[in-house]
């Protein structure tokens, strides 16, 4: 099996990148591979807790939670996230948080990247 | 012993957005990548700038005046402070009406010694072909 890296920078909700990113982790995943993903500018909000599910916006964190049980890395950005206010409290649980020098190794032992900028 | 290039692709607006900061950023990152390799491991950053983006090399940006951040000009002469191969797409510069003279070619003045290059988008398909893994930002 192989391993896949995700690198997502779209934000939570505003966006459906991010939910293309975890749908594309989920399939990964289910198919046997394992999945790093890294959380970097506006993509860092996803690492919230306390995220709210109401029917007119995705809702990620259940998804992401269960991902991460399974054994998906979920790392953000620590300096994207601290200029956001979102400090290491603020995390949902089982979510890094780490230097972008962790994404480029991740990459670098990545069978496959997938790499999604900003808007 | 593994070496693998990346190439960090930027075609977006300085400012607009955040987006070219973080391309710049990130391939900066790579001076540093080593502490999560093993010894014999090689990461290979090459920046290119392109469309638009060629417009984040602008030399005299007055970001620290205007919005109190390090401007993007700064970040492309630390890149080649640190050696990074830097390329713009020359039909792109030339849409623009920008010359050598207009962009920042080198970090000579902070102590650089590498020169950025202008290269035909072909250059720069080669580059990617040659790549493991293309970042577009």
């Amino acid at each position: 099996m192989g391993k896949l890296t995700i690198g997502c920078f779209s934000s939570l909700v505003g966006s459906m990148t991010l939910d293309f990113s975890v749908k594309l982790a989920k399939a990964a995943m289910d198919k046997g591979h394992s999945v790093d993903m890294w959380l970097s500018g506006n993509g860092t909000t996803l690492s919230k807790t306390g995220q709210r599910s109401f029917q007119d916006y995705s809702s990620l964190q259940k998804t992401v939670e269960e991902l991460v049980a399974k054994g998906m890395t979920l790392v953000a950005c620590e300096a994207c996230a601290e200029a956001r206010g979102l400090h290491k409290e603020d995390f949902m649980p089982g979510c890094g948080r780490k230097s972008m020098d962790w994404y480029l190794a991740s990459c670098f032992h990545a069978d496959r990247v997938i790499h999604i900028g900003g808007e | 012993m593994a070496e693998k290039k990346i190439v960090f692709m930027v075609d977006k607006l300085p400012y607009k957005g955040e987006t070219s900061r973080l391309a710049l950023t990130h391939a900066i990152a790579s001076q540093t990548v080593e502490i999560h390799l093993e010894d014999d491991d090689l990461l290979v950053p090459v920046l290119v700038f392109s469309g638009k983006g060629v417009l984040n090399c602008l030399k005299n940006q007055k970001a620290l005046e205007t919005y109190k951040v390090t401007s993007l000009e700064n970040h492309v002469k630390n890149a080649l402070l640190l050696d990074l191969k830097v390329m713009y797409c020359a039909e792109d510069v030339k849409k623009f009406g920008l010359t050598e003279d207009m962009i920042v070619m080198d970090a000579a003045d902070i102590g650089g010694d590498v020169t950025a290059e202008i290269v035909p988008f072909d250059d720069i398909l080669g580059e990617i072909s040659s790549a493991t893994h293309v970042m577009y930002f």
